[in-house]
């Protein structure tokens, strides 16, 4: 059996497809693990799923194959929160309100804060308490 | 010994010494402090973060006909225009018009008086709307139209108070969230806030005010500025370490500066969640090395730097003056403090990132010899404590 991994994907769904049960399949057919981030997706208007996707290369090859059978569009980064580096001042104040360590700052001797996309939650915690309007969430 | 003029020849030459405040101990530790006070010209310290007593006048020149402005909005955002005719001053705490402030706890506060500050440091096209009563010589009574920077005859900010020397930690007792204008504090010590610069900070290189006085000048967000009078509620009189470092917020320094040269990049709209607006500003202030003491004081380390930690869910509101201890700022930049026994997360609002940028720029700025220093016609005073605000039931109590 070959070795699992994990992706972070975010799909967006236009109106038009926000009604079918992709994760349900997902799970089902092609066997993947699923782990909703967030999601906004709401019957008649344009939808958002920012999810983890655990599985065998293929399984989760099949799985992209089959989303791509919809109008929904996979954002291979799966980051649903953006770090506008030019907004930033790199204050830090975010830094104890991030739950995963996602921004964080590792020189002290610069003190600039760092943006790890990958191990972001989407919690959403620093957009609330960004003082600069720095962190915003695509949807 | 040196003197403002030998060093000011030495800039002006292209050959003055310059080290920021971050640099200076370890490179007196090497020379020792007697060569490196002959050799050091000038020491640059900086700060950014919220500077919320902040504001500028703006003159828009007259229209045709004239208007005497009574009442004005720039982005919806009210002015002061309880002055002549044309200018106005923008403070930048005000709120948008119709902002639901905290009526929707808590509030957003997405744009305000910073903001619009930052939009027209920027170069952006704002919208004036303004009123009047009208008068035989101003005859105009209402005007409605858009501007840049360019457009406007003067636009100088004054500050009345900026640069606090040393800031409160915050931190929350109750066991219900705060939002404060340190950032959102979480319930039972969950987490704390600070505010300054530390080692690099202005005032923490020099405590007495020996070289920061009315009419030095300094880096205003890029443009030349000056300290044109104490802060308001500068408090030389305070408590202090052994050498001299406050461990309380202390001095003050009211500053001014032509925002047409500002960069936008240090003149920041600030938006507090549950608090409100403010102004995100940049400072750099240059140190003249006069002798062997101004030196050593700018040899100040986050170790030597103290910072009260006081609970803003009940003793900062209702004034009980309690501060629960004190840490260090070697403590504070580690991310993590410990209060009475307990390890608190804690994060800054300022941003030293930022000041070190400052503190490099305006260093440049001085070795090119872009930028000269001038010695303070009058000092800021040293013995003064600050006075509270009495409630009084009559006018003959």
């Amino acid at each position: 059996m070959s070795k699992t991994e994990t992706k972070k994907w975010m799909l967006f769904f236009p109106r038009c497809e926000c009604e079918q049960p992709i994760v349900y399949h997902l799970v089902k057919d092609h066997n993947l693990v699923v782990n909703v981030y967030r999601a906004k997706v709401t019957p008649n208007e344009e939808g958002y799923l920012v999810l983890d996707v655990t599985g065998t290369e293929e399984d989760i090859a099949s799985g992209m194959e089959f989303v791509k059978t919809f109008r929904v569009t996979i954002n291979e980064t799966g980051i649903g929160v953006m770090r506008d580096e030019k907004r930033c001042t790199h204050c830090g104040i975010c830094v104890p309100h991030c739950p995963t360590g996602a921004l964080s700052i590792k020189d002290n001797k610069t003190r600039r804060v760092e943006f790890n996309g990958e191990a972001c939650i989407e919690c959403l915690e620093c957009i609330l308490v960004c003082p600069y309007a720095a962190c915003a969430s695509a949807f | 010994m040196k003197t403002y003029e030998q060093i000011n020849d030495r800039i002006e030459s292209g050959k003055a010494v310059v080290l920021t405040a971050d640099e200076i101990m370890d490179y007196v530790d090497r020379q020792g402090i007697e060569k490196a006070a002959e050799e050091v010209d000038v020491v640059t310290t900086a700060t950014f973060g919220p500077m919320c007593s902040s504001g500028c006048f703006l003159n828009f020149g007259h229209s045709k006909p004239k208007i005497r402005i009574s009442e004005a909005w720039i982005e919806d955002v009210l002015v002061y225009s309880g002055i002549a005719a044309v200018d106005v001053y923008l403070g930048a705490t005000q709120l948008r018009h119709n902002d639901p402030a905290n009526m929707d706890y808590p509030g957003e506060f997405r744009y305000g008086g910073g903001h619009v500050m930052e939009d027209l440091v920027a170069g952006k096209t704002l919208q004036l709307f303004a009123l009047s009563y009208g008068t035989d010589d101003y005859p105009l009574r209402e005007i409605r139209t858009y501007f840049t920077i360019d457009d406007l005859n003067q636009a100088i900010m004054v500050n009345p108070r900026n640069c606090y020397q040393n800031y409160n930690v915050a931190i929350n007792d109750s066991d219900t969230t705060i939002y404060t204008y340190m950032g959102c504090l979480e319930p039972n010590r969950r987490n704390a806030s600070y505010c300054s610069a530390g080692q690099l900070s202005p005032l923490l290189n020099d405590p007495f005010y020996e070289t920061i006085g009315i009419g030095s000048r300094v880096w205003l967000a890029g443009a030349g500025g000056h300290v044109y009078a104490e802060g308001t509620q500068h408090t030389g009189d305070c408590d202090r370490t052994s050498d001299g470092v406050p461990r309380e917020s202390a001095g003050t320094l009211a500053l001014t500066g032509d925002m047409k040269q500002m960069r936008p990049d240090f003149v920041r709209g600030v938006s507090l969640r549950g608090y409100g607006v403010s102004l995100g500003l940049g400072v750099g202030i240059p140190i003249p090395i006069l002798n062997q003491d101004v030196l050593r004081r700018t040899c100040v380390r986050d170790r030597d730097i103290f910072a009260p930690v006081v609970d803003y869910s009940h003793d900062y509101p209702e004034k009980t003056g309690r501060t629960i201890c004190h840490v260090s700022y070697v403590q504070l930049r580690r991310g993590e403090i410990e209060v009475e026994g307990k390890k608190v997360v804690v994060g800054s609002i300022s941003s030293y990132f930022k000041a070190l940028e400052i503190a490099h720029l305006l260093a440049d700025e001085i070795r090119r010899g872009d930028f000269c220093l001038s010695k303070p016609f009058a000092y800021l005073p040293r013995n003064r404590a600050s006075r509270p605000l009495v409630v009084r039931n009559s006018s003959h109590e």
